[in-house]
């Protein structure tokens, strides 16, 4: 599968560019570069003394201006576009600003990467953080000159009067600190944004591209040891006792202890020494729990597949009415594996003790949740226990679970050493926290060419995903509709993995409306707008998702990637989807090549409101469409007897970059709250896929992963 | 514990370490260069790539026993001034997302322009094939790297 973009940088730009006008922002990448081509430089000088204006702003007496970033930044761009907020209602020059990740601090409200919220959540509290402050800054020019604030204005970090002086944020600093926070604040309309929604580059482009230490596997302190974990080698399992005597023979070993019940820490003075003497240790372990294998798990879903629930999570209607007096009924079942996150950067964390204190540090999307557990575990006080999260080598849901920051927190609080813990890659793949393996019922009733019943059992381990979103769509866009939610338990660690709730479950249903269109010899794009109209109609149903957005959206991918316009060897899927607050419609295009299908092309089209970093933005819904794409195709967990039949990447195929198609992103001109975009992309390229693949080779696909990687694993 | 005297970045360093322990654990560990990253130990990711003589090595599988007097180029010592033509246009595409494998990336991709400076987008893919990247900028990583192509 190549992608194929043959275009040399200056055509690539002004074909990016043509995309853009009408009812669209599109992506203007020409106007975009001139924002991002030239490397950030800070253009006020260092200044001697910084000033708290709040939680967020620092302004130093040379106009320099902090931002603290409050939220983890696992490849989502917040550290950046969070920041860009803050300026923008600030009126800070962008050049004039030093973005800070802020450590775990009361400070802050909801200091978490997960569910695409920080942009949507932190939107107000972002806004008034700049707000405040400026008005801080013009309070206090007011004082200086003895007019009334009201004939003041800031722009471009400098207030101004009406006889045309001008005092710099600089300036104004240090008494603006000391004034009274100002409660009467007026926040800008998207039409005065000079930050908002201009591309700035990255904040820490120059230290990623340069090697510098910025992940919190780059953690170097002075007497700082390195800690491998030897974990139960199948889920199910618990250590007897073990014998490290030839283990502590390694030169460079320093300890070795037994943690956390049932592991074993191996300390050394480098990674190496201790991943190899790890090695070493002959360690016992029993079973008390079943040793699950995928065989099992098949069969176990399948039984749920055919339960009803107790309590249905959403019945409207009669769907067996429905179906008995329906011209046809179709059922199918769509089957996907547990899936490991894989985060590039394998899992790891650093803690010491100082002076009775317990001072951690690495990648967490959720260090609040870190610091609870770790107090427990610890019996360190919590207020004596900093969490200071480092830039994340990918998250993907992984690091909402702070296994590895709670072990760092407890080898160092029992040896009192200044400890890295450090996984192998092959601890995290097998050792992690999956994305649950999961089946779909879905049964339709067609009666008179219309969707008369939708009835969808879930299947699926460690609780249901369906059970927090039984009201996004179909619902309201069919009369008669149950969802069925079902679970076992497994003593395999599940968890969230990028959009969890609809990672599969999209592909499912959207696999399914477009064999709904097939059975109805509907165009897929007329049945779903028809289905968002239904709804529309009928506002009362008590569903989540927006008729008309979802309509905009649909409407927009269709016209971009020339819907019924396609050469007769192109074949093109459609998926829509609601997700994580978000609208996204993603049409693929496969061709057919010597070779078999070949997916060139994604189209996406996006709302989610005000796009406040258009050029990241852009990033994010590319790289949720590949991530989708990848796993759709490849991702595939096994298990046997408890053990991860794949450990590192040699046994478990990624998507890489000849599979990787072409991908165009539209973003819908909004001047509504934005949303986020670390995930809605993921969910509806599943589906878009399978369903342009159907139309080049005939063929429906039920089971993820649509290519069958098992003779990898020998 | 044997001596071996490595030079990196056009600096001589002398670290005394194991054999077999590889490249990557004393670049991270021993001298704290910590730009190339650790991703999978069995050369399956791409994200610990450097140069040796100018040619891309994992150097996760290069036991530092194996370098003898080759030279080792980093992404520390790719551009003495950090504006290698790759660096550059990793700026102007804003490449990154969570920024993890893009050292590698970039060591990859700077091996394969000293040896051919006019890629086609097959000799891209087939160069770049190694490197993962988890959070999807392939596309971008390509438009950089085309960007820079002659």
């Amino acid at each position: 599968m190549t992608k194929d973009i043959d275009l040399k940088r200056r055509s690539f730009l002004k074909l990016t560019s043509t995309m853009g006008g009408g009812l669209i922002l599109g992506f203007n990448l020409l106007s975009a570069c001139e924002d991002i081509a030239v490397e950030k430089i800070v253009s006020a000088a260092l200044p001697k003394d910084w000033f708290t204006i709040n939680t967020f702003i620092k302004i130093g007496e040379t106009g320099l201006v902090t931002i603290l970033s409050p939220n983890p930044e696992i490849g989502q761009n917040v550290k950046t576009s969070m920041p860009m907020i803050v300026a923008e209602e600030l009126d800070a020059r962008w050049e004039d600003v030093v973005v800070e990740q802020a450590p775990l601090s009361d400070g802050f409200t909801r200091q978490v990467a997960g569910g695409s919220q920080s942009i949507r959540k932190g939107w107000d509290s972002l806004r008034n953080a700049g707000a405040t402050a400026k008005q801080m800054l013009i309070n206090a020019a007011a004082k200086r000159w003895e007019v009334d604030a009201k004939t003041l204005t800031a722009t471009d970090g400098m207030i101004k009067n009406e006889n045309g002086n001008t005092l710099s944020y600089g300036e104004l600093a240090a008494e603006a600190a000391t004034l009274e926070v100002p409660t009467d604040i007026t926040l800008k309309a998207p039409s005065e944004y000079k930050i908002i929604g201009h591309s700035k580059v990255n904040v820490d482009i120059n230290n990623i591209i340069t090697g510098k230490p910025l992940f919190g596997i780059d953690t170097k302190e002075e007497g700082m040891v390195y800690a491998a974990s030897i974990r139960p080698p199948a889920f199910g399992m618990e250590l007897v006792n073990y014998d490290d005597s030839a283990a502590r023979e390694v030169d460079g070993v320093i300890d070795v202890i037994r943690y956390a019940d049932h592991k074993i820490a191996v300390l050394a003075n480098n990674t190496w020494v201790a991943f190899k003497a790890k090695a070493l240790v002959k360690a016992n372990w029993k079973a008390v729990g079943t040793l699950e294998s995928t065989s099992d798990h098949d069969a176990k879903l399948n039984a749920l597949l055919d339960k009803k629930s107790a309590e249905p999570r959403r019945n409207d209607g009669d769907v067996d009415k429905a179906f008995k007096v329906a011209d046809k009924v179709v059922e199918r079942v769509y089957e996907a594996p547990f899936l490991p996150h894989n985060c590039l950067e394998p899992m790891n964390f650093f803690a010491k003790m100082e002076g009775g204190k317990l001072i951690c540090k690495g990648p967490i999307q959720t260090p609040a949740w870190a610091q609870n557990r770790i107090a427990d575990i610890t019996k360190v006080p919590k207020e004596d226990i900093s969490i200071m999260m480092t830039r994340m080598g990918g998250g993907f849901g992984r690091r909402l679970y702070g296994d590895f920051s709670d072990e760092a927190a407890e080898i160092a609080h029992k040896t009192g050493k200044s400890i890295q813990l450090m996984f192998s890659r092959e601890d995290d793949m097998s050792s992690g926290t999956y994305r649950p393996a999961s089946k779909y019922k879905i049964k339709a009733a067609i009666k008179e060419g219309e969707i008369t019943a939708y009835h969808l059992t879930e299947a699926c381990f460690n609780g249901n995903m369906f059970d927090s979103i039984p009201n996004y769509f179909p619902a309201g866009s069919i009369e008669n509709m149950r969802v069925d939610t079902n679970t076992e338990k497994s003593n395999i660690t599940t968890g969230a993995w990028r959009a969890p709730y609809t990672n599969f479950l999209a592909y499912a249903e959207q696999s399914f409306f477009d064999e709904m269109a097939q059975e109805l010899a509907m165009d897929p794009v007329d049945l779903r707008i028809k289905l968002f109209e239904k709804a529309k109609a009928n506002q009362d149903a008590g569903y989540e998702y927006d008729p008309e957005r979802a309509i905009g959206v649909t409407k927009l991918a269709a016209e971009k990637a020339g819907w019924g316009k396609q050469g007769k060897d192109v074949h093109l899927g459609l998926s829509v989807y609601f997700s994580h607050n978000t609208h996204v419609a993603e049409v693929a295009e496969v061709q057919m090549t010597d070779d078999g299908p070949v997916i060139k092309k994604v189209t996406a089209a996006v709302d989610c409101g005000i796009v406040v970093n258009p050029y990241a933005a852009q990033n994010q819904v590319e790289g949720g469409i590949v991530d989708g794409i990848g796993h759709a195709m490849f991702g595939n967990f096994m298990l046997e007897n408890g053990k991860a039949k794949s450990k590192n990447f040699n046994s478990y195929r990624m998507i890489r970059m000849h599979e990787s198609p072409e991908i165009a992103v539209h973003f819908v001109k909004s001047e509504k709250s934005p949303t986020g975009l670390g995930e809605p992309s993921l969910p509806p390229v599943g589906g878009a896929i399978a369903n342009a693949l159907y139309k080049a080779t005939g063929k429906r696909l039920y089971k993820q992963p649509f290519v069958n990687e098992s003779e990898l694993l020998g | 514990m044997p001596k071996y005297t490595l030079n990196i970045n056009n600096r001589t360093h002398e670290v005394n370490v194991d054999k077999d322990m590889p490249l990557l654990w004393v670049l991270r560990d021993t001298l704290s260069m910590v730009g190339t990253k650790y991703g999978c130990g069995i050369a399956q990711c791409g994200a610990c790539t450097v140069h040796l003589n100018g040619s891309a090595m994992r150097s996760c599988s290069v036991p530092v026993s194996a370098i003898g007097d080759k030279k080792i180029t980093t992404i520390e010592g790719l551009d003495k001034d950090n504006k290698h033509p790759l660096q550059e246009a990793w700026r102007e595409f804003d490449v990154p997302q969570c920024g993890y494998c893009q050292a590698g990336q970039i060591m990859n991709a700077a091996a394969l322009l000293k040896n051919n400076k006019a890629p086609s987008d097959q000799d891209i893919d087939n160069a770049m094939a190694g490197n993962l990247c988890r959070c999807g900028t392939y596309t971008r990583i390509k438009a950089a790297i085309k960007s820079v192509a002659k």
